[in-house]
């Protein structure tokens, strides 16, 4: 049995049933889509569709049109590439490492920001692929037997430990995604009427029955899933991280970089995902679900996090003067003061000193602020990759070489393509995919749901409480009344009847408690 | 429920002290060379580690109250326990960095040694001079000071408000906590990293990486979590703890072993990185571990690493009394023998020996260590009455 102390807050608000629970989240999916929806899906395909065209361009063409150089070998190729994996990495972290502390608050978020993990990683994965110039032989990324060519991979190389651990987490994380989403299907498949969608959701269900075979064997998979996607959290991005700092470039070669770019693709990947939720808690009218307090726990892990990356940035700084080195010194002296001030400082701003605002209670229980803040963290994150490549490369050892990197209209087209596709994958997967996971939501309704939990007499039957709640819970949180805490410290009685009917996902709560 | 030191405990911590005493001083006295280095490494490596499990035990306290943790209410009171060694961590701590700085260095700290700094001196480094703004006895000492001053505060805030709360109850103190280790984890951040620069990255005062900060905090991390879970198996087993059930002793093992994996982690980043670039200013720290005390440097990294992974990956392992106090064993002495080799080799170099003294102070430390914990045990209700998670954390089942 699993109780829920009375001082902490509700995830779901206002009365739901399980029923609910599932018209809510299968309506919009149901129903015909928005106007909105048709507005935004073109524009992100109209821009999505001119990053294609800027990649068939470089295709053709070939990477000179880039605005690379002899010196500055490396920029928004890399940058970008970094920028989404750095993304790619609040969806893991939500399923597995927050499942494993049992933050009962992810399952508000944990299919779209997974969904959303995906989507990033294919787009980080472009950027390797057309940086080799010819697509056709994207295959030789792999250690393929020699009969295939006469050229084998380099095992010494980052890059090459990227192509593994890269693809290890896409495959893991859509593994993970899609199991969850199975049971879901298989609820879309029962309510659905047309033949198309109905033959369509039940071949995405695999035959689900809801039996309790069915349901053991999902969660035993669910937990072996979780176990082999904690590590990959670290493993992605220190490898990434590795693709610099193996190096004996000054800048790049500092042994805080693997836990300081976990930290930090933690950091955006969480911004992202605040961007899209608070759009889409709107626009599907899910703000029962997905309401103020898990936006405030969202802002903490990116206040944390930022605060982790400012930490580092702190340390790299000293010791660059600490070391006596007097390369190191200079980087870093160059990033601060040279050409590219703008962007360091831009750096700090965004991503050391904005999640600092987060400290104040009312700002991060703002929406439009933390909407406001989540997207100037992810241009502070990009920028923060900028200054590390661009910034150590520009000043080469021979100051005849020193240049500067000035990026092409291509470069800029491909960059920018790739938020339109991002976006209209993202869409898609709003318009057709549940984008809560209903039978998750539906283990902690008793636990954590507000008429159940807090006062059962008061809320059954105030089915039209809506909005009023934010500002209910607000009280109750900054006024905490000791006795009215004390006196439903025992569990609601609701709980008891609705035993019965918690059968079926038992199994679910276990898992996630495990 | 209130706890009594048995007697059995008593002569078991005394005999410690004693014998641990005696080794000390024979080990003392019987020094060829290098005696008063070597003395004040082996204080400044057992002063530090039992300090540091004291601060990271406050530490996790913080950590759970800033993150509004339920589970863990249940064995609060070891937590606090010990926490409760930092004033005497602490103390043991400002006597040895004392006596070093008495003796300029003692060799240990060699910048604090004026002839390193003075360029009219033929052992003048132009490397050390350079750090001179910062590695100078007095702003070391304003840093030390304010760092412990910090701490002492801190716990002593965490204490008083956890026994408040058992007498009178509401949600006031709760809340306060929740800020308070909100503030204490802030502090945390800044001086985990700076301490361990000033207190062990100086003594291979060449040398320097970014991350070294991390790694000695996720190791004493390890090392408290290990402790927590002695002292609650301890009780448990004399059945004091009825209300601490398997899955909180299952959840401070997955501790144990996340922690593990953190440090391998942070170990593994650091060597890896120093190793592939393998630049002169940098190999140098493993390259002394490694020529002189290869075994005992990997044979740690296997131990602190292998030993969690693969005996407390299964979640039976971390219900299992018998194994948690076996892998928690070996593994606190690998984190110890991680200290010895940063301190000691850092300052020692090749000349160390490990006799009677290097097995003796550990023992005395180790001895007052587990009786201050018991006194501290001795001294409040082993749980907590009033916390408001309180029945959260008594149902809690996993």
């Amino acid at each position: 049995m699993h109780k829920e102390a009375a001082i902490r807050e509700p995830l779901i608000l206002g009365h739901k049933t399980y029923h609910d629970i599932t018209e809510d989240i299968c309506r919009p999916i149901e129903d015909k889509a928005p106007r909105m929806w048709y507005i935004l899906f073109s524009i992100a395909l109209i821009i999505g569709l001119y990053g294609v065209g800027c990649i068939l361009y470089l295709l053709g063409t070939g990477i000179g049109v880039w605005g690379l150089n002899k010196t500055v070998n490396w920029a928004w190729d890399i940058t970008n590439f970094v920028w989404w994996v750095g993304i790619g990495h609040a969806g893991t972290l939500i399923s597995a490492v927050l499942l494993l502390f049992r933050q009962r608050w992810r399952m508000a978020i944990n299919r779209s920001a997974e969904a959303m993990t995906i989507f990033a990683v294919f787009m980080a994965g472009i950027f390797p692929l057309i940086h080799m110039g010819r697509l056709w032989m994207g295959y030789f990324v792999f250690p393929l037997p020699n009969q295939f060519g006469s050229l084998w991979v380099n095992f010494n190389s980052p890059l090459l430990w990227d192509v593994f651990a890269i693809s290890t987490y896409l495959s893991v994380g859509f593994v993970f995604w899609y199991i969850g989403l199975i049971p879901d299907f298989a609820t879309l498949r029962d309510r659905a009427k047309k033949p198309v969608s109905k033959k369509m959701y039940s071949i995405l269900s695999f035959g689900w029955s809801g039996r309790a075979k069915h349901w053991n064997r999902f969660e035993l998979v669910s937990l072996v899933l979780a176990g082999l996607a904690t590590p990959l959290v670290f493993s992605v991005h220190s490898i990434v991280s590795f693709d610099f700092a193996t190096s004996v470039i000054p800048g790049w070669h500092t042994t805080i970089f693997p836990p300081y770019f976990v930290a930090g693709a933690v950091f955006s990947g969480f911004a992202m995902v605040q961007t899209l939720m608070l759009i889409m808690r709107k626009a599907m009218n899910l703000e029962a679900y997905i309401h103020t307090r898990h936006v405030e726990y969202m802002n903490i892990v990116i206040m944390v996090t930022g605060s982790i990356v400012g930490t580092a940035y702190i340390t790299e700084l000293f010791i660059s003067w600490y070391s006596g080195v007097e390369y190191e010194g200079y980087a870093f002296f160059n990033r601060a003061t040279g050409p590219y001030w703008w962007a360091y400082w831009s750096m700090m701003t965004c991503n050391v000193i904005s999640p600092q605002l987060m400290w104040f209670r009312k700002l991060r229980r703002s929406l439009l602020f933390t909407f406001i803040i989540s997207i100037v963290v992810n241009i502070g994150m990009w920028f923060e990759r900028y200054v590390i490549i661009v910034t150590s490369l520009h000043r080469d050892y021979l100051p005849s070489a020193w240049s500067m990197h000035y990026p092409s209209n291509i470069d800029i087209g491909i960059y920018v393509g790739t938020i339109g596709l991002f976006f209209v994958f993202f869409l898609l997967f709003a318009r057709f995919f549940p984008v809560l996971p209903i039978a998750e939501l539906k283990t902690i309704l008793k636990i954590s749901g507000e008429s159940y939990k807090n006062a059962p007499d008061h809320h059954h039957g105030h089915d039209d409480h809506g909005h009023g709640h934010h500002a209910h819970a607000e009280e109750k949180h900054t006024a905490p009344a000791a006795p009215k805490a004390e006196e439903h410290t025992s569990e609601a009685p609701s709980s008891d009847e609705s035993n019965e009917e918690n059968k079926s996902e038992e199994g679910t709560t276990d898992s996630e408690e495990k | 429920m209130e706890f009594k030191i048995s007697n059995r405990a008593k002569l078991v911590t005394l005999s410690l002290i004693v014998v641990g005493a005696l080794f000390t001083l024979i080990g003392a006295f019987t020094m060829e060379e290098h005696g008063l280095q070597r003395f004040l490494a082996s204080s400044l490596t057992n002063s530090f580690f039992f300090f540091a499990i004291g601060l990271l035990a406050l530490f996790f306290l913080a950590l759970q109250y800033a993150t509004e943790t339920a589970w863990y209410v249940s064995v609060k009171r070891m937590i606090e326990a010990v926490a409760g060694y930092l004033p005497y961590g602490i103390l043991f701590l400002i006597i040895t960095l004392g006596v070093i700085t008495l003796y300029d260095g003692a060799h240990i700290y060699i910048w604090m040694d004026p002839e390193y700094t003075n360029p009219s001196s033929h052992h003048y480094d132009a490397i050390i001079d350079g750090k001179s703004a910062y590695l100078n006895k007095g702003f070391f000492w304003i840093r030390t000071v304010a760092y412990l001053a910090t701490y002492y505060l801190f716990y002593l805030g965490f204490r008083k408000r956890s026994l408040e709360e058992d007498r009178v109850g509401g949600t006031a103190i709760h809340f306060k906590n929740y800020k308070k280790g909100a503030t204490f984890l802030v502090f945390f951040a800044v001086f985990s990293s700076t301490q361990t620069w000033d207190w062990i990255m100086s003594i291979d005062v060449h040398w320097f990486s970014t991350l070294f900060g991390w790694y000695v905090f996720a190791g004493m991390w390890c090392s408290a979590m290990v402790v927590i879970i002695l002292v609650t198996l301890y009780l448990k087993r004399l059945g004091y703890l009825p209300r601490v059930n398997d899955s909180h002793i299952h959840d401070i093992g997955k501790w144990i072993f996340a922690t593990s994996f953190l440090w391998s982690y942070m170990w593994f980043s650091q060597f890896m990185l120093i190793w592939y670039a393998n630049m002169p200013e940098e190999v140098t720290y493993y390259i002394a571990r490694i020529e002189d005390y290869k075994l005992m440097y990997f044979g740690m990294f296997i131990v602190n690493f292998a030993f969690p992974m693969l005996i407390l990956m299964s979640r039976d392992a971390k219900r299992n009394a018998g194994i948690l106090s076996f892998v928690g064993l070996i593994i606190l002495a690998g984190h110890w023998m991680d200290v010895y080799l940063m301190v000691t080799v850092g300052s020692m170099g090749p000349t160390s020996h490990f006799g009677l003294l290097e097995l003796g102070m550990p023992l005395l430390i180790l001895g007052f260590f587990i009786r201050v914990i018991l006194l501290n045990l001795s001294k409040a209700p082993l749980t907590p009455v009033n916390h408001p998670y309180l029945d959260e954390s008594i149902h809690h089942e996993i």
